[in-house]
C-alpha cells in the first residue's frame, strides 16, 4: 500500500485530527472541573495539582485519545513532509475544536471565529497542493 | 488572581507551549525520517522507534508541552489556547526549509500565512471565558455553564 499517496495521506490526517479533537475536549473539559492549576499548587502542593489531574476520569479519556493521536502523528511522519502534517493536522484540528467547543463544551464561538476557520480551511487547501 | 487575567507568567506558559510544540514536532520528524517508513505489518517499529535519539528527544519536548498545555488549560479557554499558540506553524515550516531541508513552495507559505491570518484573527476578539464557577460539581460533564467574558 502506497502510503505517500493523496488519499492515505488524507486518511492519515483524518485520524490524527479525529483523535486530537476528542483529546483536546476530554481535557478541558476535565480542567475546567479541576480548575486553576496554579492556585492548587500553591494552596496544597505539586503532588495534589497531579492528582487533581490524574484522578479525573476525563483527563484519563483524553489522554488516551491524545496517545491515539501521537502514535498516529508518529506514523504519518514516516511517510510524508512534517511542514504539511503538522500544519495541516494541526490547523484542521483547530477548526474541528472551534466546532466542539461549540456544541459540547457549549462556548459562545461567534461570526469572527467562524470567519477564522474559513481562513484556516482555505490554507490547509493551499498546504495540500 | 483571577482566572481570567494574563499575567507575565501565563504569557510565558503559552510561549512553552509553542516553543515545545514545534521543536518536538520537528525533532520527531528528524528522528522518523531516519527510522524509514514504518509498516502497518510491523507496529512495533513505531515503539523501536523511542529508542532512537530523536524521538526520545522529541517525546520529552512533547511531555513538557502537554504539561504547560495542560496548565494553561485550568485557566483559559480551549478557543484560546489553540489560537494564541498557532505561532508553532510557522516555527515548523521554518524549522523543516531551515533545518531538515524539506522544500516548501509558495503555495504553501501562502497557506501558511492564510492560516496565521486566520487565527491571528480571532485572537482580536474576546478569547477566553469567565466560568461561572471556578470548580463546578464533578459530574457537570460536557455542559458546564460558561460565558463568553474580556
Amino acid at each position: 500500500m502506497n502510503f505517500s499517496s493523496g488519499p492515505a495521506v488524507a486518511a492519515m490526517i483524518g485520524a490524527i485530527v479525529l483523535t486530537a479533537t476528542a483529546g483536546d475536549v476530554f481535557i478541558a473539559s476535565a480542567l475546567h472541573g479541576v480548575g486553576d492549576l496554579d492556585h492548587i499548587k500553591a494552596a496544597r502542593g505539586f503532588k495534589s495539582a497531579v492528582w487533581a489531574v490524574i484522578s479525573e476520569g476525563r483527563f484519563l479519556a483524553g489522554f488516551t485519545c491524545m496517545a491515539l493521536s501521537f502514535f498516529s502523528l508518529l506514523f504519518s511522519l514516516s511517510h510524508a513532509d512534517v511542514s504539511l502534517i503538522a500544519p495541516a493536522a494541526g490547523s484542521l484540528t483547530f477548526v474541528s475544536n472551534a466546532v466542539a467547543a461549540k456544541w459540547v463544551l457549549h462556548e459562545n464561538v461567534d461570526r469572527r471565529r467562524w470567519l477564522a476557520a474559513v481562513f484556516v480551511c482555505c490554507g490547509v487547501a493551499l498546504l495540500k497542493r | 488572581m483571577n482566572t481570567s487575567t494574563m499575567t507575565l507568567r501565563r504569557y510565558l506558559v503559552l510561549g512553552v507551549v509553542t516553543l515545545t510544540s514545534a521543536f518536538g514536532d520537528t525533532s520527531l520528524a528528524v528522528g522518523m525520517k531516519r527510522v524509514g517508513p514504518v509498516s502497518l505489518s510491523h507496529p512495533d517499529a513505531l515503539v523501536a522507534a523511542l529508542q532512537t535519539p530523536w524521538v526520545f528527544g522529541g517525546v520529552l519536548l512533547l511531555l513538557l508541552f502537554f504539561a504547560s498545555y495542560l496548565t494553561a488549560l485550568s485557566w483559559a479557554d480551549l478557543t484560546f489556547v489553540l489560537p494564541a499558540t498557532s505561532l508553532a506553524y510557522v516555527a515548523v515550516a521554518f524549522l523543516s526549509k531551515f533545518w531538515l531541508h524539506e522544500q516548501i513552495s509558495t503555495e504553501r507559505w501562502l497557506g501558511i500565512a492564510l492560516i496565521t491570518a486566520g487565527v491571528g484573527f480571532v485572537t482580536q476578539g474576546p478569547a477566553y471565558t469567565r466560568r461561572s464557577s471556578a470548580n463546578p460539581a464533578p459530574d457537570s460533564g460536557f455542559s458546564g455553564s460558561l460565558q463568553e467574558g474580556k
